[in-house]
């Protein structure tokens, strides 16, 4: 109950934040310089959220695909001597700054949307590979055995059974990743993406924080709320526990 | 009838299972009973080849398993497990259904496939049938996961200690079950077990294994008064024989006419029933009701003179 309040509460803020900025204009106005502008203005913040969170899905999207695919491979008895290098792989996505992806990425791709995509997607593979192969490596034992003795075959028994039971561990590493993504996705403005890092971004050159904090409570409100709604997402996605009746 | 012909299974220097050769007639309970690392369980896992024998065959109504594809073989065997192994993100009908979904049976087929066999193990459907696991007692579950191995109508019913997680009062309800169901159904099951009581209740013929080996497959009767190894006494218990042989014969066969004190044994009980009335009550002869009806005793000399091990 309490949650649900708060929840509203926090979409409430959000909404009036990005739909009529000028609302809380009274509120930001100290942050301003004197005389400066209080409300960001030169593109409208309803715009480079969406911008912002399609750059975060998309990319997101990719790199859950990629990284799921790569542990249900790895996973397999013929892609096991795979597993290492499929570690090393994501690990080095996880530790290259996405900083430094954008700076190499520029010459090759141009300013825009793509190395900040690319960024994003490198910088998410791991969480959701790390968490699908907890997930698909931690099945109870008897169940898969009873998979295979009642006759699925390979296809069958990880559409079936592996994959849903695993469900839960993977999406709390797209939960992960996408919260990172949503941070992250605000240097992107530094190479001419589209995203909320814009408005930061104009505030720090302007020493204008109330900018600043535009910018940035529009950011964390969103990751809030997408993290909030994912892991209502995992709960409803898991096996039923005892006591938990019908669904 | 199933056929096991010199199945062997060699794991790297060590046999796990060495020329097993034996029959088990349909309709038949077998229980295959050894100590762990007999190699009881993988010459169970060889039958549906989730373990692939080394060499020799296995013949189900005279086809061999390896005219078949893995997979499609094991939808035609049932297979129980210990800890049941359902699948928890299913329904209980799900779960159930498990197989005749795989065959691709029509929807209406299976769900009253799966009424019937709720059914049939004393748990009402409309209660039981979209529950999940999770919800289940253990006897429950255990039974779930009998009735899915048995919801194609198998031609034979592969069990893994499926007792072997249960408290010993919910097993012996399970394995009177087991039995009501399998005379009903006429089922053929192979049952692996390390528990000989287990075997000597449930079962027609006992298979025991040792290091790898047959050494002796009978009834339960023969294990008992002729065990062929020392081994094979060990696993029946040396000291319990007699008891044992006692407890698989009805009092009614060695019942004679005659008057005995006391209320009369339920039909059906064994003389060992009969022996420890008899310790109890401190009398010669306890009253029994024979097959026919008529009332009659079985005497403490009768009870020593059939519970002789010659």
């Amino acid at each position: 109950m309490i949650g649900g309040l708060l929840r509203a509460g926090l979409v409430a803020v959000l909404l009036v934040l990005v739909l009529a900025p000028g609302w809380v204009a009274p509120l930001l106005a100290p942050l301003a310089p004197e005389g400066g502008p209080v409300i960001y203005d030169r593109a409208s913040l309803l715009s480079l959220s969406l911008s912002h969170l399609g750059l975060v899905a998309v990319a997101s999207l990719a790199a859950t695909v990629v990284a799921v695919t790569l542990a249900v491979l790895v996973t397999r008895p013929f892609g096991a001597s795979f597993r290492p290098l499929a570690r090393s792989v994501t690990n080095l996505g996880q530790t290259f700054p996405p900083v430094a992806v954008l700076a190499l990425a520029v010459p090759m791709m141009g300013f825009g949307a793509g190395p900040t995509l690319l960024a994003l997607f490198l910088y998410g593979l791991l969480p959701v590979f790390e968490n699908a192969m907890t997930g698909l490596g931690n099945l109870p034992p008897a169940t898969l055995e009873a998979a295979r003795g009642i006759g699925m075959g390979r296809w069958q028994r990880l559409r079936l059974v592996e994959l849903p039971l695993a469900l839960p561990v993977i999406l709390a590493g797209v939960r992960l990743s996408v919260v990172i993504a949503l941070g992250t996705a605000t240097i992107g403005s530094t190479v001419a993406a589209r995203t909320l890092g814009e408005v930061i971004i104009a505030g720090l050159l302007t020493s204008n924080t109330a900018f600043v904090v535009q910018g940035g409570l529009v950011v964390g409100l969103f990751a809030v709320l997408l993290h909030d709604g994912l892991v209502q997402l995992e709960r409803r996605l898991s096996p039923p526990r005892p006591g938990a009746g019908r669904r | 009838m199933i056929e096991i012909d010199r199945i062997t299974k060699v794991y790297g220097s060590t046999t796990a299972v060495d020329a097993v050769s034996m029959t088990a007639e349909t309709g038949t309970i077998t229980a295959i009973v050894g100590t762990s690392g007999s190699g009881k369980t993988t010459l169970l896992r060889m039958i549906n080849r989730l373990v692939e024998p080394t060499s020799g065959e296995v013949r189900i109504n005279g086809e061999s398993t390896e005219a078949i594809a893995p997979h499609l073989l094991r939808r035609r065997i049932g297979y129980a497990i210990q800890g049941h192994g359902l699948f928890p993100h299913h329904t209980v009908a799900r779960n159930i259904g498990a197989v005749p979904e795989l065959l691709g049976w029509p929807r209406e087929k299976i769900r009253s496939r799966v009424d019937e066999l709720l059914t049939l193990f004393s748990m009402e459907p409309e209660a039981f049938r979209d529950r999940y696991p999770a919800d289940l007692s253990g006897g429950q579950q255990q039974r779930v996961g009998v009735a899915r191995a048995l919801a194609s109508r198998p031609d034979l019913l592969l069990m893994d200690e499926p007792f072997g997680a249960l408290d010993p009062i919910i097993r012996a309800r399970a394995q009177e079950d087991l039995r009501r169901i399998q005379r009903a159904l006429g089922s053929t099951i192979l049952l692996v077990t390390h528990d000989m009581d287990e075997a000597i209740r449930l079962a027609d013929r006992i298979a025991v294994m040792d290091a790898g080996r047959l050494v002796q497959l009978g009834t339960p009767a023969e294990i008992i008064a002729r065990p062929a190894t020392g081994f094979v006494a060990d696993m029946v218990g040396e000291a319990d024989r007699p008891l044992r042989l006692l407890s698989l014969i009805p009092a009614a066969e060695i019942a004679e006419p005659g008057p005995a004190e006391g209320e009369a044994l339920p039909a059906g009980s064994s003389l060992r029933d009969a022996l420890s009335a008899c310790l109890a009550s401190g009398r010669e002869a306890v009253a029994v009701t024979t097959d026919d009806g008529a009332p009659g005793r079985v005497t403490l000399d009768a009870i020593r003179r059939r519970g002789e091990l010659v």
